[in-house]
């Protein structure tokens, strides 16, 4: 376990509510993330924990509540959610490095680009990034030359280069073999570790027990459970939770 | 053949016409294209409206219109200019911009749509993510199909000899009248200086696609 002292609500979802069509996926969904704070967001697929996770920086518009971030309620489409986009890094299933840019490009292109950093300074900093994720002798590559993993930390350092408040995880291991997965998630342990805020959707559960502070149990588009790892995993509450980790422990 | 040999200076003036005509709609086309493409993917309502009518207005009606509009109705609603050429750098371009803005769409939908979360996802604006990101990507998927517009827009100058410019085609019109004798001949020829500027695009356009092609 770690031992933040975590602070303010950094991320706050009051009241949202979403549907595709006729299917409701997030029903009334009330969650705060306070500074520091590392929550692990699990359930079966089709829960909405994805598309929490995407509201959270707008790639996902929701219908109803409010989403904020640091206090500043997430804005409609234009130059201010571009800037609170800025502060809130993400990390998708399928990595999405740009394809035509180097590695290196990939990392120095939004500080350079977003904030106005100059060159030098970026790919510094890019290759300091790039040397913490374990990839700094790629950073001449194109992303299609690096395996899975490589890619993954790669995108981690893409978005800590922007220096976000919190960093979203929309899962971050599904699309990689079993033997990557380890790399990527050591790395976001060390993050964890380091006092990043962040919130984790996944499916592996030896990270959110070494890492999460919060384990929040999502099913049918609702919050069924918020508690700690250990408390989650020891003596779920709702059956709901309960048949999830039986079928995950006959395994 | 003597007809055309003894006409070389005019075939050749009317195939450095068409040749102008061809850059510089090309060139006005390319710029408008792209920017109803980028108008027809922007989160702003009317743009994707006002890119979407313009489209399918100017795709699906004969250049032939474009023209008379050029050539004819702008006048009258008080833009006047000198030459006709003008109108017909009007018309072409126009009317080749509605082909661009589709091809160039196509392109930008086959860039994953991954790659514009993810500009997003680092505060990138829509201006950005579209000239950083996507563009870029799309060019290589988009190029083929551009040449092969740019390609119709060529032929499709040989129109504005119908309505008084004097390009290879018109010269060739002229060249058939007054030898009514060699009329076959006087149109192979004509053709000749087309596919003098065709065939080479169509070259490029090969070269190109297995150039380009983008590793993921």
């Amino acid at each position: 376990m770690t031992t933040h002292v975590p602070g303010d609500a950094l991320v706050s979802l009051n009241a949202v509510n979403k549907h595709y069509g006729q299917l409701h996926v997030l029903k009334d969904i009330n969650l705060q993330v306070r500074k520091g704070e590392v929550v692990v967001v699990i359930g079966p697929s089709g829960s909405g924990k994805s598309t929490l996770c995407r509201a959270i920086n707008r790639l996902e518009t929701i219908e109803g509540g409010t989403i904020s971030i640091d206090g500043k309620v997430l804005p409609e489409e234009g130059k201010e959610l571009a800037q609170l986009r800025a502060d809130v890094g993400m990390v998708f299933q399928s990595f999405n490095l740009f394809a035509h840019k180097t590695i290196l490009e990939n990392v120095t292109l939004g500080p350079i680009k977003v904030k106005g950093v100059s060159k030098g300074a970026a790919e510094k900093d890019a290759m300091a990034l790039l040397e913490r994720v374990g990839v700094g002798h790629q950073a001449p590559k194109l992303p299609a030359q690096l395996s899975g993993g490589q890619q993954q930390r790669v995108a981690i350092a893409r978005a800590l280069a922007m220096k976000p408040k919190v960093m979203l995880f929309d899962e971050p291991t599904s699309a990689l073999d079993p033997e990557m997965i380890n790399e990527v998630l050591d790395v976001m342990v060390q993050l964890a570790k380091e006092g990043m805020t962040m919130i984790v959707v996944t499916h592996e559960m030896g990270f959110a027990r070494k890492a999460a502070d919060r384990v929040v149990f999502m099913a049918d588009g609702q919050i069924v459970e918020d508690a700690t790892p250990e408390e989650f995993f020891t003596n779920p509450k709702s059956d709901r939770a309960k048949d999830f980790l039986s079928k995950l422990l006959t395994h | 053949m003597d007809v055309i040999i003894e006409n070389l200076p005019l075939y050749w003036e009317g195939f450095l016409r068409t040749l102008f005509l061809s850059v510089v709609s090309g060139i006005f086309a390319l710029i408008l294209g792209t920017l109803l493409a980028a108008a027809r993917v922007s989160p702003v309502a009317a743009l994707r409206g006002f890119s979407t009518v313009y489209v399918e207005v100017l795709r699906n009606t004969p250049l032939t219109i474009a023209f008379f509009f050029a050539a004819v109705v702008l006048p009258r609603i008080g833009v006047k200019f000198e030459q006709f050429e003008i109108a017909a750098i009007i018309a072409l371009s126009t009317y080749t911009a509605a082909f661009i803005a589709e091809a160039v769409r196509s392109g930008v939908n086959s860039v994953p749509v991954g790659q514009a979360e993810a500009a997003r996802s680092i505060g990138m604006k829509f201006g950005q993510v579209l000239s950083l990101i996507i563009l870029p990507q799309a060019l290589r998927t988009v190029i083929p199909p551009l040449i092969n517009i740019l390609i119709a827009l060529v032929k499709n100058s040989s129109v504005a000899g119908a309505f008084f410019v004097l390009e290879l085609f018109g010269y060739g019109r002229q060249l058939a009248n007054a030898n009514g004798d060699a009329v076959i001949t006087v149109l192979l020829g004509t053709a000749f200086f087309y596919l003098l500027l065709t065939v080479p695009l169509g070259i490029l356009a090969n070269t190109v696609e297995r150039k380009v092609a983008i590793a993921r």
